[in-house]
């Protein structure tokens, strides 16, 4: 464990106020099983931070407890240093600022793009609300501008369920990047992509990040390796490594545990 | 609701052999025992009757009773009635009967039991009585079944005693209390004895009486009890204060005693009801937990197999008539395999094309429910056909506490769990199993290993049919079969699925156990409907708790 | 498998049309007119035409057109969840059978010292029980707007508080529809009981007055018929208007993906409860409606299988269209009508083979098949027909 950026428990209260994301000693188990075990894990605000490890490394379970999908045993986690996330559900949790992008792609298939990109727009999300609302000038100008932005302007029309492998991330990314999220967490965001495609999200997301936190789950290296930030190595629910993608690389603990011994 | 049974004046040819043997036994064994010893005293006695003053006649007639000869009961009776004759020839006794034309009468030779049929009457003089007589010979007439030679008798004569408000049978208990050597008979003639005396003027015989009646806790001497404690006027029966509190502590002791043992029974009841659910939902713990298929046609698999039953026992009846004992263990092979045929029929013909889809599985699956019920119904018609209970599983066990255990309910439990075992093998020990496991958990990867999943599928869906038909031959004792019979059982069989955990076995079971028990515990407070009501809101509630029921595997269900 | 809009297409799908008429579609349209024109037209020809005209419709037949549009509004309620939200409900005939009972309780108010025993307070199986006074919740039942009150309120309620219960907890696909199934179960067997004090096995009838008219007469059956024919075009209004709402397209997201909908902050169990309470009432409304045209309600119409029956309309017709549901609820009970009458021992068959069948074959009901039958024929006076119907490419996938 490096934990380079772990807040000592004392006196932590300082250390809180410029972190985006605080995850401290979370342990979740499954039967016994444990998928994450005491993890902590920091996110600063305006970076970007990538997130590998072998399977069952506790990559979808982390994201997991942060998004409110699953309550964590024990363990903290704060966001923006003040808000606990563990005793909010996912409604809740997204409206405070937080997207999630699913490991499968998963959009409203029976609406068109832009109903899909309109629904994810920020705003009230209540029922009653609902009943009446309608996009007015501003919000139609923000769907046009996430639609140029992800590339889907051509196809604004067409059904979601229509769209390529690709076309679908990328539609589920610009459902997030409406929401105005402080923090996004992206889940194999460039799986079934050409190569072409895999460029043009890392040049999206590198553009993205400063403004908003990033935290990306991959399994492609070049793709991270394009990225050029900040990589964490999960395994067995732990942090295992941490530090540049050629620091983690040459490190003979992940070596042995993406290799075996 | 059973109707007749088809096998009415089947000759049965082992049987009758036996029968002869049986016969012919008993007679040797008469010859042997009986009539030697004790005849002589019986028949000696009985020209006493007949003689000297009415004194000498009552005396006579007390020392033919206490030979103890079960005999002696009709000739007293007859006695008491005028009914009793003496051949003038001889002086030989004979029993006569009513209903003889005038002039003539109808007679029996009370040693020997043989009808002498209607005789000239001017043969034969009747023997005269008087009152005095009469009501010595009634007094004997009531002692005489407790002091007979069968000991059920004497039990069972005792018994009825209980709680009479002849004060005179005391004293013949006494007597006969006296003589008795068993000590089940002694003890219900002690209970019997305490329930007069607890009426006696003398308050230590009442206390004496109500201690001993605290030996034999249950409903009657309850209600004798509580009767004691009945005000009227504002003075209670018992006028004794001590006597009242050593009835009431008795009488708590009682409904302690009495509550537990309507646990139990309840207990019993709710195993069998349970074992019953079991047996209807164990195959949907299959072709639902296991497979996922929501099979609305679950309850119609079990009418099948019901149905199954009833033809079996028709052929049978019709051809094979010495086999009859045995139909219900070739109904159950039958059965498994109608359900099992019909079921990879459904499977492959429908179910298949709807994986994936489990609402329109429902939908699918209940058309197939329509369609088999009126099948079944054009085959045999709308109403009740009746399905025969083989001697070995008719009658009950009675327990002196009152629960019944009937033996086809025994019997049903036990086969839930040689079915349940057998189950466990099917998916633990075969190659079909664990294909069938390596399936559910990963299709793809299955498949990849040259498992033909659509096969396993197939039998999979099977194989829990064929369960549901073999709970059909069981049910079939118990309920009505008519073509709505699985209808009756389909909401409670999903209950005991969802509520023990989908995909689990133990979780069926602990389901199916639990739901019964519970039934049936609530059923003596809220009635069968409500409890029933009850039960199924509390498994509504249950499931918004946790929603994958009892025994759910947690896990990572990520975009679920 | 949403048939969002088949008006002509705007140049972008964006947010709520705002024109009433562009809000409904085709099919909804067709339905609209003619269920208002029956509204009027039927019970114009039953009052004024010569009973020998081969237009005049007879005073049962109108009745029985009256049950079917009854159950049309039941279709619709259920597509309304079913459709577009994704919860099947095989429980709605619970809402429907409460609504009818409300009705029914307020009928029997109604027939006061007309009943065998002659007793104004007690309805006749009150009485029967040795029942000394009225229980407490049939108290306010004799005042019609208290009655129709609680047509809308207590399936409301039920469904609230199940809803409520069920969505927050999320219980989902399969789990939900046995649950549904098990409340109308347990409904069933507690409306059996006469401790409940609704009349037990036989249920309420023989019912003699509405609001001061004999039930049996034929202005009455006009009017009921009338209000049943007019409530389905309000109910088909009132759904229309919900799914193309914003609203709507929430429903729909969270039917095709509601850990999405969840992870965009909607308040999954928030939209499902409205959705379900809104078609709760409609299908008591529809119950309130049928019962004063059969002049039964019985604990019978609880059972699960009335509830099923119920969805395979909705399927036949063809789900998440709404005027499909309406569309298989009268095609379906025509159908069982004549069946039962010419064919008994069949229907059973072929109810059974319907429910088969149109899973297997037909899963977007007659309402996704007779438009693209439109469409093969294209050019001429079908072409233009088909015109009606004609999708936006994208959308036809």
């Amino acid at each position: 464990m490096s934990g380079l950026e772990r807040a000592p428990v004392a006196g932590a209260s300082q250390t809180f106020a410029d972190t985006i994301l605080y995850v401290d000693g979370v342990t979740v188990s499954f039967d016994g099983f444990r998928a994450l075990n005491n993890l902590s894990f920091v996110v600063a605000p305006g970076e970007m931070r990538a997130v590998i490890g072998p399977n069952g490394a506790g990559k979808t379970t982390f994201m997991d407890c942060v998004t409110g999908k699953t309550k964590p045993d024990k363990g903290t986690v704060l966001f923006r240093g003040t808000t606990d996330l563990t005793k909010m559900d996912e409604a809740a949790i997204t409206q405070l600022g937080i997207g999630r992008k699913f490991q499968k792609p998963t959009v409203f298939e029976t609406h068109t793009v832009e109903t899909n990109i309109e629904l994810a727009l920020a705003g009230n999300r209540s029922v009653f609300t609902s009943l009446f609302w309608r996009p007015g000038t501003a919000e139609k100008a923000r769907i046009d501008e996430i639609l140029e932005i992800v590339g889907l302007s051509d196809r604004r029309t067409m059904l979601a369920g229509a769209l390529s492998h690709g076309q679908k991330q990328w539609l589920e990314i610009g459902m997030l990047l409406v929401q105005d999220p402080e923090l996004l967490f992206l889940d194999e965001p460039v799986a079934g992509m050409t190569d072409a495609e895999t460029e043009q999200t890392a040049i999206l997301l590198r553009r993205i990040a400063g403004k908003q936190s990033v935290v990306v789950v991959e399994h492609d290296m070049e793709f991270i390796r394009a990225l050029g930030v900040k990589v964490t190595v999960l395994h067995e629910g732990s942090v295992l490594a941490e530090g540049s993608i050629d620091y983690v690389q040459a490190d003979p603990k992940v070596i042995e545990v993406y290799l075996g011994r | 609701m059973r109707l007749t049974s088809p096998r009415g004046g089947v000759p049965r040819h082992g049987r009758r052999f036996l029968v002869i043997l049986a016969v012919l036994f008993f007679q040797a064994a008469l010859l042997l025992t009986a009539h030697p010893s004790r005849a002589d005293e019986f028949s000696d006695g009985l020209p006493a009757l007949a003689k000297g003053s009415y004194d000498d006649k009552i005396a006579a007639a007390s020392a033919l009773v206490a030979t103890g000869d079960d005999r002696a009961g009709d000739v007293v009776k007859a006695f008491s009635a005028g009914n009793l004759y003496v051949r003038k020839s001889d002086g030989a006794i004979f029993v006569g009967r009513d209903g003889a034309p005038s002039g003539q009468a109808l007679l029996t030779d009370p040693v020997s039991g043989q009808d002498l049929g209607a005789v000239s009457e001017s043969d034969y003089e009747k023997i005269r009585v008087n009152n005095k007589v009469r009501r010595a010979l009634d007094e004997l007439a009531g002692g005489l079944a407790l002091l007979g030679k069968d000991p059920a008798k004497r039990k069972a004569a005792a018994a009825g005693l209980f709680g009479t408000s002849d004060a005179s049978q005391a004293g013949r208990l006494t007597t006969a209390l006296e003589k008795e050597k068993d000590k089940g008979v002694a003890a219900a003639m002690r209970r019997s004895l305490a329930s007069i005396n607890i009426g006696d003027p003398d308050p230590a015989k009442r206390l004496a009486a109500v201690k001993e009646l605290a030996n034999s806790p249950d409903q009657q001497v309850r209600a004798l009890l509580l009767s004691r404690l009945v005000e009227t006027n504002g003075k209670p029966a018992e006028p004794d204060e001590e006597v009242r509190t050593l009835i009431d502590s008795t009488l708590s002791h009682i409904n302690l005693t009495l509550q537990l043992w309507n646990i139990v029974g309840s207990l019993y009841q709710g195993l069998s009801l349970g074992a019953v659910l079991l047996l209807a939902a164990i195959g949907l713990a299959v072709t639902f937990g296991v497979m996922g298929v929501i099979n609305m046609a679950h309850g119609e698999m079990i009418m099948l197999g019901a149905y199954s039953t009833f033809v079996v026992q028709q052929v049978i009846a019709a051809h094979a008539p010495w086999l009859f004992q045995w139909s219900l263990a070739i109904a159950l092979p039958t059965a498994f395999l109608v359900s099992a045929i019909v079921g990879i029929v459904i499977e492959r013909g429908i179910i298949r094309f709807l994986y994936g889809r489990p609402l329109e599985t429902l939908l699918a699956t209940w058309g197939v429910s329509l369609v088999l019920q009126q099948a079944v119904r054009s085959l045999f018609g709308p109403s009740n056909r009746a399905v025969v209970t083989p001697d070995f599983m008719q009658g009950a066990i009675e327990t002196s506490v009152g629960i019944t255990l009937t033996y086809n309910r025994l019997y049903i439990i036990a086969f839930a769990v040689v079915v349940l075992a057998a189950l466990f093998m099917v998916l633990q020990r075969t190659p079909l199993g664990l294909q069938m496991r390596a399936v559910t958990q990963n299709r793809r990867m299955a498949a990849a290993m040259g498992i033909p999943t659509a096969r396993v599928d197939a039998f999979t869906f099977g194989l829990g049919s064929g369960i549901a038909g073999l709970a059909g031959v069981a049910l079939s004792q118990i309920d009505n079969v008519s073509p709505n019979l699985g209808q009756g059982y389909i909401v409670d069989s999903f209950m005991v699925v969802v509520f023990g955990g989908v995909g689990n076995l133990w979780g069926t079971v602990a389901g199916a156990l639990s739901l019964g028990i519970v039934n049936k515990l609530l059923e003596p407070f809220a009635g069968a409907v409500l409890g029933k009501i009850l039960v199924l809101v509390a498994i509504i509630l249950f499931i918004q708790k946790r929603p994958r029921g009892l025994f759910a595997l947690k896990g990572r269900s990520v975009e679920a | 498998m949403t048939e969002t809009s088949s008006s002509p297409v705007p140049a972008s799908t964006l947010g709520t049309p705002r024109s009433f008429v562009a809000r409904m579609d085709t099919g909804g349209r067709i339905l609209l007119v003619l269920s208002i024109a029956a509204a009027f037209l039927v019970p114009m020809s039953n009052a004024w035409l010569p009973a020998s005209s081969a237009f005049q419709i007879p005073t049962w037949v109108l009745s029985l057109l009256g049950k079917y549009l009854c159950y049309a509004l039941l279709a619709l309620a259920l597509d309304l969840v079913w459709g577009f939200c994704g919860i099947l409900s095989l429980g709605h005939g619970a809402f429907f059978a409460l609504g009818g009972y409300a009705m029914g309780m307020y009928l029997m108010r109604q027939i006061g010292t007309r009943g065998v025993y002659g007793n104004a307070e007690l309805p006749d199986f009150m009485v029967f029980l040795n029942w000394k006074e009225l229980p407490w919740y049939w108290y306010g039942f004799e005042h019609f707007w208290f009655a129709m009150l609680m047509v809308l309120l207590v399936p409301g309620v039920l469904a609230l508080v199940f809803g409520w219960f069920a969505f927050r907890s999320r219980v989902t696909g399969v789990y939900l529809s046995i649950i549904t199934q098990a409340l109308t179960y347990a409904l069933l067997l507690a409306f059996f009981r006469n401790d409940m004090g609704f009349g037990g096995n036989n249920g309420l009838t023989d019912f003699k007055d509405i609001i001061g008219f004999d039930i049996q007469s034929d202005g009455v059956r006009r009017t009921l018929f009338a209000s049943s024919a007019l409530s389905l075009a309000l109910g088909y209004v009132i759904c229309r208007l919900l799914v193309t709402s914003k609203f709507g397209r929430v429903l729909v997201s969270i039917r095709d993906a509601e850990s999405r909908a969840r992870f965009l902050g909607y308040r999954v169990e928030h939209y499902k409860l409205l959705a379900f309470v809104v078609s709760a009432m409609m299908a008591g409304l529809a119950g309130a409606l049928y019962v004063p045209q059969v002049g039964i309600i019985n604990p019978s119409e609880f059972s699960p299988a009335n509830s099923i029956e119920a969805v395979i309309w909705v399927a036949v017709g063809g789900r998440g269209t709404l005027y499909g549901a309406a569309l298989g609820a009268l095609v379906v009970n025509f159908a069982k009508s004549w069946f039962t009458g010419a064919l008994p021992e069949v229907w059973l068959y072929l109810l059974g083979a319907l429910f088969i069948c149109t899973t297997l074959f037909l899963p977007r009901g007659i309402a996704g098949v007779v438009p693209r039958l439109f469409k093969r024929f294209d050019g001429g006076l079908v072409g233009l027909i088909s015109g009606l119907w004609r999708r936006p490419k994208e959308d036809a996938r």
